[in-house]
This record gives structure tokens, sequence and C-alpha cells, in this order.
């Protein structure tokens, strides 16, 4: 087990850079989480920390030992596909202990990881089959054995449930999560799925256009994504944006979205958006803070509006609104008994302790 | 009434796949007809090789008897005199060297060849690899007159061991673009996991790629067993005496006199230099199983 570090690290293929400058110090024990829309540089990290891409520059450490001109098999990690890539002739237990048996281990030591590797992911009856014999998710698991039997530095993971239907992923990824506590590897795991990265991760590191947007704790990136990439990305269904002006408001601070609705800045917010007043703004909500007036999930601060609904999507627990300001589609989040049908008018409450504001020319959230 | 507006439905139901139950038995009538004529087409030659190696020289030379028919009883004197009163069984035991070690250099520079052309990319290996198959596309009759210089001039002129060296010049390109589409297909993060677990490229070779592969090298050594077992130009022109040549030409040139075809012993000896294929091919048929891969990765 070991410290992971990223120093300036760049990827370029030919003129197209697909990593830039990428920081990165993960400590021992952390899991770290990759999320990003695809292309984004994600997954080119992973497998540069991995040793299957160099380096067009900068520095990875892991162990604090320099890895650049190390080939994969003496950095000490282990990686798990998206498609699994178990060797298709080998049984669940060759598959598991095929590195082990490269590295010339002794028989008594392999046969003592494989079974204890199986019994953690609970495979052991299975070790005898052939991956063609085997289920989605248990040839995920394998895939994970194979990692674990290694007991490597770094856990790498590249995708792993993508190819899995949706019960299932949910089924592994706690798995995941419950043989990370077991075993505490430093664990890299590259996703696009933001709730994979929010359930999983330690932290996560939201990437976009080959760069870090923002580091941080999943409940960091929910409640103070610093840009609005992050902002949007972070949260499903994603954060309104509603552009507007920021004005003053007597004493206080007001943005107006549209020419019947403004919004009154809290008196909490207003001091850190004082300096933009005057200027075009991102009103930025989520849809949980727009909830009908005795709000399922309001605060203390709110401002009532009404709205005539466009769509409405009942999804059991609560029902999503969907309604037009100005010329932006918002959402909002209602308790099923309070919902209007479609085409009706409601009183919906803002949740402004939650509100974002955000500079559309640099895109950071104040 | 409710009877009679249940079975509307069922009724049209039962008529719609009536109607499609018969365009099938069209289709399998007409796919068996089809498949009858050509059994018919491909076994019949193989059929009179058979009676005519069972009869004597006299049956044969009596006009009067049905050829398709064994009419004075079943004798094995053909084969009898074929092995001990001609040069078939060298012949036999030339054409087993050269097959024998046509394969084996065949598959050993192809599997090599291929594994470096369709799995290791470097500068050049596209174009390296359809040079190859391009080869492939010169055929050996023009080839003959170039290669009969080298082969003099080896020293190798009337010799078997000539043969050795000819042979993978018509098999290596083709193997070797066989085996390439057979190593293109199987997934990168095969060769990506075994990196990771510690492989070296022969490793990956021998304990990933070789076995993964193992219904293209089977397909690869079927097809270069055949070549070599079946050429007939390289040993027409290379080899002309009787001690080194090859089951193809030592059979006609040995058994055609002139004007006088030993019909008995030249089907006799088809039948018994076609068994060698036919028993590969019936062994390794089982083996020829595609999808092999599967599992390996999301199926």
């Amino acid at each position: 087990m070991a410290e992971v570090a990223l120093r300036n690290v760049v990827k370029s293929y030919g003129e197209v850079v697909a990593v830039k400058n990428v920081n990165l110090d993960i400590p021992n024990h952390e899991f770290l989480v990759l999320v990003g829309p695809s292309g984004c540089g994600k997954s080119t990290t992973l497998r540069m920390i991995a040793g299957l891409e160099e380096i067009t520059d900068g520095e990875i450490s892991i162990g604090g030992e320099v890895v650049n001109d190390l080939p994969p098999k003496d950095r000490d990690i282990a990686m798990v596909f998206q498609n699994y890539a178990l060797y298709p002739h080998m049984t669940v237990a060759e598959n598991m202990s095929f590195g082990l048996r490269l590295r010339k281990f002794a028989k008594s030591e392999i046969k003592a990881r494989v079974d204890n590797a199986a019994r953690i992911l609970d495979i052991t009856e299975l070790l005898e089959r052939r991956p063609k014999q085997l289920s989605g998710g248990q040839r995920q698991r394998v895939a994970m054995g194979r990692a674990i039997v290694r007991n490597p530095k770094v856990f790498l993971f590249d995708e792993p449930l993508s190819n899995l239907d949706a019960k299932l992923r949910v089924q592994m990824r706690t798995e995941i999560k419950r043989v990370h506590q077991k075993v505490k590897t430093t664990t890299v795991y590259v996703t696009h799925d933001q709730v994979e990265a929010m359930t999983l991760a330690d932290r996560v590191v939201v990437m976009n256009g080959g760069k870090i947007e923002q580091i941080g704790t999943p409940n960091e990136l929910y409640h103070q994504p610093k840009t609005r990439f992050v902002a949007g990305f972070i949260g499903s269904p994603a954060m309104n944006f509603i552009p507007g002006r920021l004005e003053t408001n007597g004493s206080g601070l007001k943005v107006r979205l549209s020419d019947k609705l403004t919004i009154a800045v809290p008196e909490s917010r207003a001091a850190r958006y004082r300096g933009a007043s005057g200027k075009d703004v991102l009103f930025g909500l989520r849809p949980e803070h727009i909830t009908e007036t005795r709000g399922h999930n309001g605060g203390s601060q709110g401002q009532e509006f009404g709205v005539t609904l466009d769509v409405v999507e009942p999804m059991g627990m609560e029902t999503m609104v969907f309604f037009k300001i100005g010329d932006t589609e918002v959402c909002g989040r209602v308790e099923p008994t309070a919902a209007k049908g479609a085409g009706e008018s409601m009183q919906l409450r803002a949740n402004l302790d939650h509100m974002h504001l955000i500079d559309p020319a640099t895109n950071q959230v104040m | 009434m409710t009877a009679v507006t249940a079975t509307g439905p069922a009724v049209r139901a039962g008529r719609k796949r009536s109607s499609l139950s018969r365009s099938r038995k069209w289709a399998l009538y007409a796919s068996y007809f089809f498949l009858i004529l050509f059994a018919i087409f491909f076994l019949l030659p193989p059929y009179y090789m058979i009676v005519t190696s069972l009869k004597s020289d006299a049956e044969m030379a009596r006009l009067s008897t049905s050829p398709w028919i064994i009419a004075d009883g079943v004798t094995l004197d053909q084969f009898r005199l074929l092995f001990t009163q001609t040069d078939f069984l060298i012949f036999f035991k030339n054409t087993a060297i050269v097959t024998v070690c046509t394969v084996v250099i065949t598959m050993i520079i192809s599997v090599l060849a291929a594994f470096s052309l369709g799995r290791m990319k470097f500068w050049g290996s596209g174009i390296l690899a359809t040079g190859i198959f391009l080869t492939y596309l010169v055929p050996d009759t023009l080839l003959f007159i170039p290669l009969f210089q080298i082969v003099k001039a080896l020293g190798l002129l009337n010799s078997y061991w000539g043969m050795v060296l000819v042979y993978p010049t018509l098999t290596v390109p083709f193997c070797t673009w066989i085996m390439i589409g057979y190593f293109q297909s199987i997934p990168k993060e095969l060769d990506e996991a075994a990196l990771i677990d510690g492989a070296g490229h022969m490793q990956m070779l021998f304990k990933i790629f070789i076995p993964v592969a193992l219904p293209g090298i089977i397909a690869a050594t079927i097809f270069a067993f055949t070549v070599s077992w079946a050429a007939f130009v390289y040993p027409m022109t290379f080899l002309y005496s009787a001690d080194q040549q090859v089951l193809t030409v030592g059979t006609v040139t040995s058994l055609i006199k002139a004007d006088v075809y030993k019909w008995g012993m030249l089907m006799a000896g088809a039948l018994v230099a076609a068994a060698p294929p036919l028993v590969i091919y019936a062994f390794l048929m089982d083996y020829y199983i595609a999808g092999l891969t599967a599992g390996a990765t999301k199926g």
C-alpha cells in the first residue's frame, strides 16, 4: 500500500493534448474517483499511472518512487478493466493466480492468496470454472480477485461497472466499497457516472477537457462547487442555471431572473456577492431546493413564486416538475401529493440557502 | 358468444402460423434438394475412385460391365501392386517429411510475424502486413522460374529439401494474414492485463495469445498442410528422380506411361494420398471451435 502523486503530468498525442498539467496527491488507503464526461482525460490519467501510456511531461510517483520509466509490471499495481479482460482459456483460479505464477510465488502461497481473495469476493465455488461459464457480475468479481491476490500498492479501476445492468451495478458498487474497507489498498477509480463517484469516493476529482476542475469530498463538490461545470455535472437531475442580473435591493441584493421574477439574496450570502452588483450572472439552484410551499426539503429561507407547469414526471417518492422561467426550462422536486398536473399553475418555494451565483464570463462560482 | 369472439384472433393467428410454417417447409425442401444435388456432385468422383481401385484390371478392360459397379467382386490387388511394385511408399514418405517440415516452419514464422504485426504496433507495421498479403497474390506458376534459379544456386535441385524451402513462400503469407486477423480480434485489454500481471512479450504470446487464438492457428495449420500436401507445380519443376519425388507428381509420372494409364493403381494411389488430409480435417475440425474467446470480455 502506498501513496500516489502526480506532478504537472501532461499527455499529448501529437497536437492534441489529452491531459494538461495534472497535479494530484493520493494518500495511502484513499479511495479516489476520477469522474468526468467522455474524452475528459480521466482514463488516460489512470493508464498513465498504470504505465500503459507513457507520459509526455511531468512526474508520477508511487510509494515515493518515481515510476515514469518503469514498465507496468514493476509498478506493483493491479488493474480492473471495463470489459474484465479475463484470460478465456484459464479457469477462475488460474486467472487469479496468473500474476503470482509469473512472479514465481510458492504454490502454497498462491493457493492461500487465491482462497482468501475468493472468500472475500464470495466466488469460492466458481474457482474451477472458465470465464465463459460466468455471469457478468461474477466475471467482474474474478477481475477484482485477480487484483486482490497480487496485494499490490495500488488498485486501478477503469469504469469497471459500465458493462453491468443497472441493478447489478448498484450491488457491485457496494461490493467494491466493502472490499476496499477490508483490504484498504489505495484505489484510483475512473467512472463517468457521478452517482458512482459520489457513493464510492473518499475524494472525487472532477475532470473536464484534460484538466482538473475540482478536487474534494463528495459533499464538498455537491454543496460548494467551484465552477459551473462541477455544479452542473455533480447531482442528478442537474442543477438549474437561470441567466439573470444582480441588482441592489435597498441594503441587500436581488437577482432579476425575468421581468416578473426577482429573487432576494439571503443576507448570509449578500456580502459575498456585493462586488458583482449590476452584473449579469447565472443563478444556480438544485431541483431539490425548489419544492412545494411547505417544502419537504425546505430550509428557513425561502421565496415563493408561482409557475405554470410544462411537464410533470412522477418518480414515486417524489415528483419532478418542469416549468419555464424566462426562456429557461427549470426543474423542481415536489411531494407527489403536492404536485399538480401539466398546464396547471402551482406555487413553489426556492430554498435560497443553497443558491449559487456564477460569473458567466469565467464560469467560476462566486 | 364469448367463445366465438375468443376464437376469432386465435384462428387468424393459426392461419398466420400455418402460412409461416408452409414457407419454412418450402425453404427446407429447397435446401434439401440443393444439398443432395451438391453432395452427389462432389461425392461422385471419390465414389468412382473407390469403385475403380477395388476392381481387377481384367474387369476394367472389359467394356461390357458398368464402370459404376464392381461386377467381379472386390479385390485389393491394386493396392498390393501399388505398395510393392511402384515407388509409392517413397513418395508418401517424402511428402510426409516435406509437409511436416513446411507446416512447422510456416507456423513458427507466421505466428511470430502475425503477433508482431498484429499486436505490437510499430512504424510501418500496417504496410508490412498488407505487403505480406500482396506476395500471396503472386501465383506460383509465375514464381517457379526465379525460384528455380535460387533452388539451383543452393544446390537443392532434385532434393525434397528444396520443397521445404519453397513451399513456405506459398503458405507463410496467407497463414500470417489469417493469424494477424485472429490476433487483432483479441481485445487489447487482454495484453494490458497480462502486462500488468507481469508477462513479457514472449510469455504473453505463449501463455495468452496462442491458446486464445488456437482456432486461428488450427485453420492456418490445415491450410499449410493442404497446400504442401497437394503442391504440384514446384515438385514438377524441381524434382525429377523417383527417390526424391512427392505423391502428387510421383503417382502421375510413375503410373502413366505415355498413353498407358494404370487406372486401378492411379485410383488406389489417389485414394491413399487423399487419406491424410481427410483424417486431419476430421480430427482437427473438432477443435476448430470458434467462440473460444467467449467470456474473455463482455460478450
